[in-house]
């Protein structure tokens, strides 16, 4: 190497970078692996897609970035593009002679870090490095928030909740770490798992993989959370936030395959009642479908109350984010337009921004449907084996309109929504209903120009409300539950009210936030209403979420759950799971 | 001839290419990209491209020979040459494939086969060119002399 880099990757950063390119075109595969080397990359050239893939699940931390170009005979640009999105979660570049901003467009939605126009300058190769720091970046982001979390939800003992909480502003953050600090010796194990942590990527290996979808069915999907797999899986070095993620992507993959599904069998134009803005191209059969399944996903609320599944979770877990992640899970997709929005995933306005985007909420709403109803068919899952819990959160994020997700995000809306939903039901903790009118007077208040947000809303809190009521009793267990069916139900409520919340205006949040986490923390949890602990909660409640409500589902629909790892098992769940 | 005439013979050619458009800054890019560790680089390139576009080529003859053309394929072959001649710096080629494009979505069968006749004459064009320019560069290394860097100085 002329540019006089000995050792890869032991120099300078963006030295020994190990790039795989992938072009059907032999004269520009030669040409860019000069360029690269150039740039002191550690270069490999693929002249197939399949190829490409081929090696890239072979060597998973082999490589650090893709670059692609978009034409090829044998795969689209775009699905290899996904395909690694999802499977290794590496940034993607794409490249092409066409610089139409529609397909730049296609490109940003279905991934891509970054769209090179041919013919491409060495300086542009230079840079590539970024994209693989970024993410590095934002993975680290991830964990400290999951960290910050923790702390916030341990911090928030339902006597500070608090009316004057309402307002989620920056200030309240820093209280929040203060508090956080202040609450550390509460769950120091906890703290230990994630601040320990620091975003060291984890790999997951057909095997690992193989591990946690046996542990997951093992658990069953009705009680599924990162604690628990992560125990089964007895895996050391596997930490429970490192479960939990890949379980979120899990779901959102299944459910994003799902939607494709759905799509396909074209689910109609069932009534997209509740999801007025929900436009997502992925998503748009899949709100018919949910839409149908409200009902079912009500009435098997009601049996899923009874199931206890949640309050499992709940007792189990009082600072676990499992129960947490019930709530956020359907928020994954809402997450990503949350993303596209603001990049910083703890700010709450980010989500808000996102719900505007509502198709992400939508698409929580949908899968939730999608559970109901789709259940048996397809089994994506079964395909792509190797398809990391990643890959579902890419899906996800590719899904809803395109915006690139980051999960954080996700999990800000999550939280909000879950304040709606509960209202401010600090004081006591099966207080379900009064959350649901205070979503609603909030959305009133909030929402004036979206008058068919608040109809929603209106509706949905009575859903809610009667929810609500069947859980009446209050014994710990149900009230654990409560929340758990609230937000189920709320998930929906969630969706619209997202949707409203957010197209109002990004002030409006915080208070909602307040209401919401009332709802959702019945017991240890009403700290969260803060929309602070937004993110990190919502990762929490993604896990745990998404598991129970497709088991919840899951097990009304179908009765033979218990089967051993199959991967068409895992549509059907996190289907239904990711409703939200 | 002697060295330094040759040395300024090959200048002088090489610009007149950049002049007229048969080649852009990519071939530049590529000139600059050789070095002593893969001195024989823009030649092994152009080698390939030459080879790769004169499938492609015979894949545009045979496709609109058909009884129904199918003009997706069509189009299809003369995207991957436009992104092939790119890479050289093929310009014209480049430009000659972009109006061939459009001929495509016009459907219009006439127009292609003139539109593959441009491409063909701008192709053989740039091949010529460049199997001059090489000899130029390999008569001057012969002679013991060394190949000036291109300068893009229009």
């Amino acid at each position: 190497m002329e540019n006089g880099f000995s050792s890869p990757r032991s120099e300078s950063f963006p030295a020994g970078l190990r790039v795989l390119v992938v072009d059907d075109d032999p004269t520009w595969l030669k040409i860019l692996e000069k360029m690269l080397k150039k740039c002191s990359y550690e270069v490999t050239i693929c002249g197939l897609a399949r190829e490409a893939l081929k090696l890239l699940r072979e060597r998973k931390d082999g490589y650090d970035i893709v670059i692609s170009d978009v034409n090829m005979p044998d795969m689209d640009g775009f699905k290899l593009l996904e395909h690694v999105g999802l499977e290794m979660d590496l940034p993607v570049i794409m490249m092409s002679v066409d610089g139409e901003t529609s397909r730049v467009m296609k490109g940003v939605q279905h991934g891509a870090c970054d769209y090179l126009l041919k013919p491409i300058r060495m300086k542009e190769l230079r840079n590539i490095w970024q994209h693989v720091f970024r993410k590095k970046i934002h993975e680290i982001r991830d964990i400290e928030h999951h960290e910050s979390f923790e702390g916030i939800r341990l911090s928030i003992n339902g006597s500070e909740f608090s009316d004057d909480c309402i307002m989620f502003s920056g200030e309240d953050l820093t209280s929040f770490k203060k508090r956080k600090d202040f609450q550390n010796k509460y769950d120091e194990r906890d703290y230990g798992d994630h601040s320990s942590t620091k975003k060291h990527r984890v790999v997951w290996s057909v095997d690992l993989h193989q591990k946690f979808v046996k542990a997951v069915n093992q658990i069953g999907f009705d009680k599924v959370g990162p604690k628990k797999i992560l125990d089964l899986m007895n895996v050391p070095w596997l930490t429970r936030e490192n479960v939990a993620s890949h379980l979120q992507k899990y779901r959102l993959y299944l459910i994003r395959l799902q939607k494709e599904n759905d799509l396909k069998a074209s689910f109609g134009g069932i009534k997209h009642s509740d999801v007025p803005s929900k436009d997502t191209s992925g998503g748009f059969g899949l709100q018919s479908s949910i839409h149908t399944n409200q009902n079912d996903v009500a009435n098997d609320r009601d049996q899923f109350s009874g199931s206890n599944f949640y309050g499992q979770d709940l007792d189990a877990k009082n600072h676990d984010g499992d129960r947490e992640e019930i709530v956020l899970e359907p928020k994954p997709d809402s997450k990503k337009p949350l993303t596209a929005d603001v990049p910083d995933p703890q700010d709450t306005r980010c989500s808000q921004m996102s719900f505007d985007h509502s198709s992400a909420s939508l698409g929580s709403d949908v899968n939730y449907t999608e559970f109901d109803c789709s259940i048996p068919k397809q089994y994506p899952w079964s395909e792509c084996p190797e398809v990391q819990s990643k890959q579902e959160h890419k899906l996800l994020l590719q899904l809803e309109d395109g915006f690139s997700q980051q999960l954080p995000c996700v999990p800000q809306h999550y939280i909000e929504i879950d304040q709606l939903q509960s209202g401010r039901d600090i004081s006591s903790p099966i207080k379900n209903e009064p959350v649901l009118v205070r979503c609603k007077s909030h959305r009133e208040s909030h929402i004036s120009p979206k008058e068919t947000a608040i109809d929603d809303f209106s509706v949905q809190p009575k859903s809610l409300t009667a929810y609500h009521q069947s859980f009446e009793p209050s014994s710990t267990a149900i009230s654990s539950m409560k929340p758990q069916a609230v937000d189920l139900s709320c998930i929906t409520d969630l969706e619209s009210c997202q949707r409203n919340l957010i197209s109002p205006t990004d002030s409006t949040f915080p208070p909602f936030n307040e209401d919401l986490t009332v709802c959702w923390l019945q017991g240890d949890f009403l700290n969260k209403n803060f929309g602070l602990p937004n993110m990190e909660f919502a990762d929490y409640s993604d896990h745990g979420f998404v598991a129970d409500i497709p088991v919840h589902l899951y097990d009304t629909l179908t009765s033979d759950y218990e089967c051993p790892y199959d991967p068409t098992e895992y549509p059907i769940v996190d289907q239904g799971l990711f409703i939200l | 001839m002697e060295l330094g005439q040759m040395q300024g013979r090959l200048a002088e050619f090489t610009k007149s290419l950049y002049m007229e458009g048969i080649l852009d800054a990519q071939f530049l890019q590529l000139q600059q990209l050789q070095d002593e560790s893969n001195p024989d680089f823009v030649v092994e390139v152009v080698s390939l491209f030459f080879e790769d576009s004169e499938k492609l080529l015979n894949d545009i003859a045979r496709a609109l020979d058909q009884q129904s053309v199918d003009f997706k394929r069509v189009d299809a072959h003369v995207h991957q040459l436009k992104g092939s001649s790119a890479s050289v710096g093929a310009q014209r080629v480049k430009n000659a494939c972009v109006a061939f494009r459009n001929c495509c979505e016009e459907q219009n069968v006439e127009g292609c086969l003139r539109c593959l006749q441009q491409v063909k004459q701008e192709h053989y064009l740039v091949k010529n060119k460049l199997e001059t320019l090489f000899r130029l560069e390999q008569q001057i290394v012969a002679a013991g002399g060394s190949v000036p860097m291109a300068e893009m100085t229009f």
